[in-house]
């Protein structure tokens, strides 16, 4: 192969017409590379950014530019009681499906941090919920949560008689409510598990074989080497999981489409029910906007609380 | 503190040489790995067997033990492949996934060479606007992009699907590039240079083979996040031909009030295998694409 293609490189370094010199020319060269991701990045990512903002000030609905409308959207929303249910709901599931992921997700870490065979395999199955789509995991958790036929529901009723009724896990708010956030888990706990595991590995085992000389107790070397060890890496995946938690959609979408009684919408399954469902794209973009505070100050929060020092991995790592 | 931990490390000392006694290490480490196996992949064991359980048996726990199935049939997947668009809504999301993957890798591959290698002024800031923008959630972007895409006429077109994902895979993959890129000694550059190669040569010939593991891994997880991907689909396309597998599943066969359990789990059966097929092939890439330990 490299013997074929070596004449025309020679001649080309003999006689350098003006369009290699040109693709030699480091400026321009900097900018044809950086041209397609910028480039996408700009229309794609940039503007419809600036756009919804805009749009949140506007009343556009589909079809018809609408007009600036100044904070109207934003003042609706303050007293609209399912903006408030939405933003409640994205709070507690953001702040409950976020401990349960880290809390399971860290002593799945642990656990397989330890030697036992087949442990790749392992590895490679637990990562299977974060693989497949989400919204066809979340099909079989609605079929798992079905009134009639769920699965867990017999096991409880039938084998256990830990109960005499089926349970009703979409049908009434609270339940309705924690069954997704159980989903959210599920789903979250590999991506934790195995980010924490890469973090873990880091960790010299000489401090902990110092840590045994000096007689510490398992928890102690839990508490004193490994938890402030994974501070860095925890604060960063918390903060991915923190903003991918609370602009969650297809989870919410797929199984219960914000019912019942419009009890289990976040925001962002709102924003879309209103802006392109109800075609009230001025005010869905408003729903949109308005996740933007409680992401920035969930980013600050996660990364400036867990990370006081600073990311001791970043730079001389990656 | 320390004082009163004091008594509890004399205690916990014998403990530790304990450690790794069988029944302890059976009760601490797989008895919990094993809940922790069995919870994560119940629901695609419920997933499966559900596909091929006749409807009666569906319906019936009385008789039949619903962890098992009596008499197999492939009825569903029947259905699902000859009685529905549902090839075409494969054909089309493999179509989606393999044309952002393939712009992701490029424009990220010639981005993240220009920050690492053509060192400018400023590289490390266009670096880190470019990550930033992987923390832009597409919640708070479809509603606007959507009526881009309708000013670009792409509406309910696959082709807006292609264009639009490489905002959420172009970030990633650039990071995860740069830090392949950095792991490549910069002496083989500067020989070639002195041998005269022009830096698109260098490019091809030299840095891009030895990249290959973070292209694969840049690749695998673009291609699983293309086929993943949900809210824009759902948005940006309206006819149920055009539409990717996650959405079709849910708008096209969702549909009245009992709900056709068996063709659901089978599409999404179906709709799971090949990204789950894909990464089977090639974990190891995937994990340190996920990690970001890329130091080879």
């Amino acid at each position: 192969m490299s013997v074929t293609t070596l004449p025309p490189l020679a001649l080309a370094h003999r006689q350098p017409s003006w369009l290699v010199r040109l693709f030699d020319y480091k400026p321009f060269l900097i900018v044809m590379c950086l041209a397609p991701a910028i480039g996408l990045l700009a229309v794609f990512l940039t503007y419809p950014l600036g756009l919804g903002i805009w749009l949140a000030f506007t009343d556009t609905t589909i079809g018809r530019k609408g007009v600036f409308v100044g904070l109207e959207n934003f003042q609706y929303l303050l007293t609209d009681s399912l903006w408030w249910n939405a933003v409640f709901y994205s709070v507690v599931y953001t702040a409950i499906a976020t401990f349960g992921k880290f809390a399971l997700g860290f002593w799945l870490a642990l656990l397989l941090n330890n030697h036992f065979p087949f442990k790749s395999l392992l590895r490679a199955i637990i990562l299977m919920p974060w693989i497949v789509p989400t919204v066809l995991s979340a099909l079989a958790f609605w079929w798992i949560y079905d009134p009639q036929f769920s699965i867990i529901s017999y096991l409880l009723v039938d084998v256990l008689h830990w109960r005499s009724s089926n349970i009703d896990f979409l049908g009434s708010p609270w339940p309705a409510r924690f069954s997704l956030i159980a989903a959210n888990i599920w789903r979250g706990i590999p991506f934790v598990a195995i980010s924490l595991l890469a973090g873990l590995q880091t960790i010299s085992p000489s401090l902990y074989e110092a840590a045994m000389l000096d007689g510490a107790s398992a928890w102690q070397r839990f508490r004193y080497i490994t938890f402030p060890m994974m501070m860095p890496i925890l604060a960063i995946v918390m903060t991915f999981s923190i903003i991918f938690t609370f602009t969650d959609f297809q989870l919410v979408y797929a199984i219960t489409r914000g019912g019942p009684g419009n009890s289990t919408h976040l925001l962002a399954t709102l924003a879309f029910q209103r802006g392109i469902a109800g075609g009230e794209l001025g005010e869905g973009a408003a729903i949109a906007v308005s996740m933007i505070p409680f992401l920035v100050f969930a980013t600050l929060f996660s990364y400036f609380g867990l990370a006081r020092r600073k990311w001791q991995q970043g730079e001389s790592n990656d | 503190m320390t004082d009163t931990a004091q008594p509890a490390v004399a205690k916990a000392a014998p403990d530790t040489m304990a450690w790794d006694s069988g029944l302890r290490r059976l009760m601490m480490i797989y008895l919990p790995l094993g809940c922790f196996v069995l919870i994560l992949l119940f629901p695609f064991y419920w997933m499966a067997i559900t596909s091929f359980k006749p409807n009666a048996e569906l319906m019936n726990y009385k008789e039949h033990n619903p962890f098992w199935i009596s008499s197999p049939t492939l009825a569903h997947i029947k259905h699902l492949l000859f009685d529905t668009a549902y090839p075409r809504w494969l054909w089309t999301t493999m179509l989606v996934a393999i044309g952002s993957t393939t712009l992701s890798l490029i424009a990220s591959t010639l981005a993240a060479y220009a920050i690492e290698r053509l060192r400018f002024r400023g590289s490390p800031y266009v670096g880190l606007g470019i990550y930033l923008a992987y923390l832009v959630p597409p919640s708070i972007l479809f509603i606007p992009l959507a009526t881009v895409v309708v000013q670009f006429g792409l509406f309910d077109s696959p082709l807006a699907l292609i264009l639009v994902y490489p905002t959420f895979l172009v970030p990633f993959c650039t990071w995860l590039l740069i830090g392949y890129f950095k792991s490549i000694p910069y002496e083989l550059e500067e020989c070639a240079l002195v041998d005269g190669a022009t830096r698109l040569q260098i490019l091809r010939r030299i840095t891009l083979p030895l990249a290959v593991p973070g292209l694969i891994s840049a690749g695998i997880f673009s291609f699983t996040l293309s086929w993943n991907e949900f809210i824009y689909a759902l948005a940006f396309i309206q006819s149920g031909a055009n539409k990717t597998v996650p959405v079709a599943i849910l708008t096209e066969l969702v549909t009245g009030d009992v709900y056709q359990w068996g063709a659901l789990m089978a599409g999404s059966l179906l709709g799971s295998l090949p990204v789950a097929i894909f990464y089977s092939l090639f974990v190891d890439y995937y994990v340190s694409s996920l990690t970001g330990a890329v130091k080879e």
